[in-house]
């Protein structure tokens, strides 16, 4: 579903991501952990092309991001073709980034009506069932400035989840929330990860990757240091870093 | 010193509505064509494209740079020289629309770079253009913001348009002009105009400042 092939970024002088490769299989939960600056929401914003990698490269479901073939040479792909794939790409930001200027409902319809071009009647259908399954469908008319950050995220999902993508990143959906909002967050995370949805998830809730994740990611220093399933990482992690990484963390 | 009379302001008073309307004419004009300019070039000045900003840039440098009341002089009485002439009405409606529209580009460019990063972000993560981002998601909240501002640059453009009254424009400021010199009572014609342009900027003041609060209220 995602290859990512050897990919380096750097800001400026700064290398963020030194050589990093991670092969998502599709339905699979990837968790990835690591201490801030480890460039784990880097590597997140360069799946779906919102920053630009230096070298490697990445591919979602056969496509490359950001660059195109032709005649045997690879280019910068044009910009229709980038909001093409990213439309297919959920996103949940750390800070929720509703759009404050709309109802929570709009917030929702906005990307199918614009991006999609779907009716606004079956826009705003889509967008009453997506509200019931974050639980939210009484706050349809609200603004959101009116809801707590727990339900700004979870109506954040709801609008990433209305382009219906095959694919759903989340950059510490959780970091910027009072703790007791956090569960109400994690609990839509799970039921889209019964579901099925294809989730690269960068969070520092580790009771959330030991229950749910698939495979567990530790990257440090701009590289994967360790992966495996959440049981070998947390209960036998083989490489010193994890190891004190997790003593700080747990 | 003379007594102060104003009974003769009476009965020019229709000539200084007229006035005050050819004031308010232009103002509209400098409003409408300045926005619209004013719009594009900060659009120009943002869009990833360095040869569009360089040449937005210039654009602003040189209408902010140079004092309204030369371009005004130099497009009346300089381009007739170069063979370009404009009646003294469109000479005035283009250098109050040219140079309000610098104003308001630098307005609206602040007003939309203080948006949240964040908000171009997750408009792009959903898979909207630059275009479709900014025209629904950024300018629509740029825009409350650009409210004070906006309301501070209709009021000097208001103002500024008394110095069209050097390029033969008969508007409030030269009706006022004209009648101190033929009645001899230039204090009184002068207080008169004053009093209108107080009138006028007051309307933009009072209109503002409800818009301001009606937006506050729903945000």
């Amino acid at each position: 579903m995602i290859i990512i092939d050897n990919i380096s970024k750097s800001f400026g002088t700064l290398e963020v991501l030194k050589g990093v490769s991670l092969y998502v299989k599709p339905g699979e939960v990837v968790v990835v952990i690591g201490p801030s600056g480890s460039g784990k929401s880097t590597l997140l914003r360069c799946i779906n092309y919102l920053e630009k990698i230096n070298s490697g490269q990445i591919k979602v479901d056969g496509q490359l991001i950001g660059r195109k073939e032709v005649n045997g040479r690879l280019v910068d792909a044009p910009n229709k073709e980038i909001y093409k794939i990213r439309s297919g790409i959920g996103m949940v930001f750390q800070r929720f980034n509703l759009f404050p200027h709309m109802t929570v409902l709009q917030n929702i319809m906005e990307a199918p009506i614009s991006v999609k071009k779907v009716s606004k009647q079956e826009a705003a259908e889509l967008a009453v069932q997506l509200l019931e399954k974050v639980g939210l469908e009484e706050k349809a008319n609200a603004y959101p400035a009116h809801l707590s950050g727990g339900q700004q995220q979870r109506v954040a999902i709801a609008r990433a989840l209305a382009m219906k993508p095959k694919i759903m990143l989340f950059d510490e959906p959780t970091s910027s929330l009072d703790p007791e909002l956090v569960g109400e967050v994690l609990a839509v995370m799970k039921d889209l990860a019964k579901e099925g949805m294809t989730m690269v998830v960068v969070t520092h809730e580790m009771s959330f990757a030991k229950e749910v994740a698939d495979r567990v990611i530790f990257m440090d220093e701009g590289k994967i240091v360790e992966e495996g399933p959440p049981s070998q990482i947390f209960t036998n992690p083989s490489h010193p870093r994890t190891r004190e990484f997790l003593v700080k963390i747990l | 010193m003379d007594s102060l009379d104003f009974t003769v302001v009476l009965p020019r008073l229709p000539l200084f509505i007229q006035g005050a309307f050819m004031t308010v004419q232009l103002t509209f004009f400098a409003i409408v064509f300045g926005t619209m300019i004013g719009l594009v070039v900060a659009l120009a000045k943002i869009i990833k494209f360095p040869i569009v900003n360089f040449i937005a840039g210039i654009y602003t440098w040189v209408f902010r740079g140079i004092p309204l009341l030369v371009q005004l002089v130099l497009i009346y009485y300089g381009l007739p020289s170069l063979g370009i002439e404009f009646t003294a009405y469109q000479a005035a409606a283009i250098g109050l629309s040219l140079c309000g529209g610098a104003y308001i580009a630098e307005i609206i460019r602040a007003g939309i770079q203080s948006i949240d990063k964040g908000q171009m972000e997750a408009a792009h993560s959903l898979g909207m253009s630059w275009s479709q981002a900014m025209f629904k998601i950024i300018i629509p909240q740029a825009y409350r913001r650009l409210i004070p501002p906006m309301g501070n640059e209709f009021i000097t453009l208001l103002k500024d348009t008394s110095l069209v009254s050097v390029i033969s424009m008969v508007e409030l400021l030269r009706t006022a002009t004209i009648h101190a010199s033929s009645s001899f009572k230039p204090f009184e014609m002068y207080i008169t105009a004053a009093l209108i342009y107080l009138l006028l900027t007051t309307f933009f003041t009072v209109a503002f400042g409800r818009l301001e609060s009606k937006l506050a209220i729903s945000e």
